[in-house]
């Protein structure tokens, strides 16, 4: 029971890095209709942002919240500089610029930092607390409490302001909300500076367990995909919420299921995928779409 | 037609006469281009001609170079009889695979086939008494490997090792591009071309579009396989890290790079995708030892083909 506790706890921790992914991943598919596959990479970039000026004698705190206004910044220079000249064109172009992006930024970290990986101090110390035979730290915390932060957050900005509204009309229907003053590049730019710094907080939450490189969210990119479609695509408490069932699945799975160990989690994420895509594509919290023939 | 009839006579005559202008290195390097040239093909059908698009296309490459690896060193097949092995296995699970695909639409096929690119190291590890694991399968100096890496005797003539490889992959390759031509100008490639524009109108028409789009999902695995296949005698040793996730994705920049669905572009495709490192290596104070900078040059000309060349544009504008 102990152990079943432990992986449940421990499975929560990561499904929360899954589900801040998975959010970055929802809010550019809601706010400009795009699937980012650039989106684990960009997070990563930002990862090494914040630990060069951790390197350079910041404290944490001051340093994240730069980490935060560069990515946003970032995210809406790329949107306008590579995506807006394709925008509106077929879905598939903007899919294979993604791909140029993922191995361009790829690329660019290893350039500049290099393949080794590196350990990253967070705000929260990883030595393990003992209550009742389960072993968590407060880094497993306050990933879990960073996800349902940014979730809230996220939850009203889309419903409760103007700015979630702009966004919302911008990629559901941009001709009318441009007819309606909605000024819809803006939009798409704020909506692509809003995913990158929601990637920068997942990127910053998984490198004192991941440890940093440059490869560190190919993995979890994955596992946020598995957790977005679970959660339906373009509902962001069903991206967090999908994170954590996917983490503690994942982690039962790999515990009880001795055929699959620690060796298919990826495979067991991939086939979560397929099932959902192929027997229920709008996931547990989508709305599903309907086309007219 | 008579224009391009020219370029294949040019393209042959070129191939024929490069083994004799280059040195050794080069000729196996050339080799290795062959292979990517036959898997941008299969490419450029599946994604070009029927609308489908892979990012996962190195798994299809992995089963054809595991078949031609198993059965040599296994099974002790000749290796260049498995090619037609790897063709017919890898064409099986295509199309098995193709089934599933025509639910997946746009962004749905490219995330789940870019899935499987990301699974697909962890699955050779797991089969490890089939795969060999993480060491992988080596048959070099293997009794049923042509030439025992040292070279052969062709009608009287000696050609080493690297000039065979060269020699193999390039008869397959050409054959394989006249196979592709013919099938794309056929009733075959005009139906397929119908399904991807609008698979309504084509039904109307009396074209099959599940039938076809299943069929070019089969005919583009079996391209793939022969790729894998002969990369996989190429080396003579197949291991999970011959096929990162890199090798999918690099095959799209390939892809693009040939004017994605126009088998005429493969070619270019090819070479870029062997010779970018170099290229990379010759920008001065620019340390090509680490892979960052040919990495980041991969993406770099990916995203400035997508938004520059509209030559590009317009044959991306196809894949809806």
């Amino acid at each position: 029971m102990a152990n079943f506790l432990q992986q449940v706890v421990s499975g929560l921790a990561s499904g929360g890095i899954y589900g801040s992914l998975a959010l970055a991943i929802v809010l550019i598919n809601r706010a400009t209709g795009v699937l980012n596959f650039a989106q684990g990479e960009m997070a990563t970039l930002s990862a090494f942002i914040c630990w060069t000026l951790l390197d350079h004698g910041w404290s944490f705190w001051p340093a994240f919240g730069v980490t935060i206004l560069l990515s946003f910044v970032g995210g809406a220079a790329l949107q306008q500089a590579v995506i807006r000249p394709i925008q509106g064109g077929p879905l598939l172009g903007v899919v294979i610029l993604t791909i140029g992006l993922l191995i361009a930024i790829n690329g660019l970290d290893t350039w500049i930092w290099g393949g080794a990986a590196r350990q990253f101090h967070g705000p929260f110390s990883t030595a393990p607390i003992h209550v009742g035979g389960v072993a968590f730290s407060k880094q497993d915390i306050g990933v879990i409490a960073m996800a349902a932060v940014t979730v809230v957050l996220v939850g009203l900005l889309f419903n409760r302001t103007k700015l979630g509204l702009g966004l919302r009309a911008a990629a559901a229907n941009p001709d009318e909300a441009r007819l309606a003053g909605v000024p819809v590049p803006g939009m798409l730019a704020v909506g692509w500076g809003l995913a990158a710094a929601l990637g920068a907080v997942a990127g910053v939450l998984a490198a004192p367990s991941l440890f940093l490189e440059p490869n560190m969210m190919q993995t979890v990119l994955l596992y946020a995909f598995a957790a977005a479609v679970l959660g339906g695509m373009d509902s962001a408490l069903g991206a967090v919420v999908g994170g954590l069932l996917l983490g503690v699945t994942l982690n039962l799975v790999g515990t009880y299921v001795h055929w699959v160990g620690g060796e298919l989690r990826l495979a067991v994420a991939l086939a979560l995928i397929l099932t959902v895509l192929l027997v229920r594509p709008s996931g547990l919290f989508g709305r599903p779409t309907v086309r007219r023939v | 037609m008579r224009a391009r009839s020219t370029a294949f006579a040019l393209g042959v005559l070129a191939l024929v006469v490069l083994p004799f202008v280059l040195s050794d290195f080069r000729t196996v390097q050339l080799a290795s281009v062959g292979a990517s040239f036959i898997a941008i093909l299969g490419l450029d059908i599946l994604t070009g001609h029927s609308g489908q698009i892979s990012l996962g296309h190195g798994a299809f490459m992995a089963v054809g170079a595991y078949t031609t690896a198993i059965l040599v060193a296994d099974h002790g097949v000749q290796d260049v009889w498995t090619i037609a092995a790897a063709a017919a296995v890898a064409g099986g699970i295509g199309l098995l695979a193709g089934i599933p695909a025509l639910r997946l639409q746009g962004f749905y096929l490219a995330l789940a086939t870019f899935g499987v690119a990301v699974v697909l190291p962890t699955i050779i590890k797991k089969f490890d008494h089939f795969t060999g694991g993480s060491t992988g399968i080596s048959f070099f100096g293997s009794p049923h490997q042509t030439g025992h890496g040292v070279g052969v005797t062709i009608l009287g003539r000696h050609l080493t090792n690297n000039q065979w490889l060269y020699v193999l992959t390039w008869a397959i390759g050409v054959a394989m591009f006249v196979l592709a031509w013919w099938l794309l100008d056929s009733r075959f490639g005009r139906s397929l071309r119908a399904v991807r524009d609008s698979e309504l109108a084509a039904a109307s028409a009396g074209v099959n579009g599940a039938a076809h789009k299943v069929a070019a999902f089969g005919i583009s695995a079996v391209y793939a396989g022969v790729a894998g296949s002969l990369l996989a005698i190429n080396t003579a040793y197949v291991s999970p890290l011959s096929f990162p996730i890199q090798m999918s994705l690099y095959l799209v920049v390939g892809a693009v790079v040939g004017f994605f669905g126009s088998i005429w572009g493969a070619a270019l495709g090819a070479l870029l995708i062997q010779f970018l490192p170099d290229i990379v290596g010759l920008i001065p104070h620019v340390d090509t030892k680490q892979a960052g900078p040919t990495t980041f040059a991969f993406g770099a000309v990916l995203v400035a083909l997508m938004l520059l060349l509209p030559i590009v544009l317009r044959g991306y504008a196809r894949l809806r």
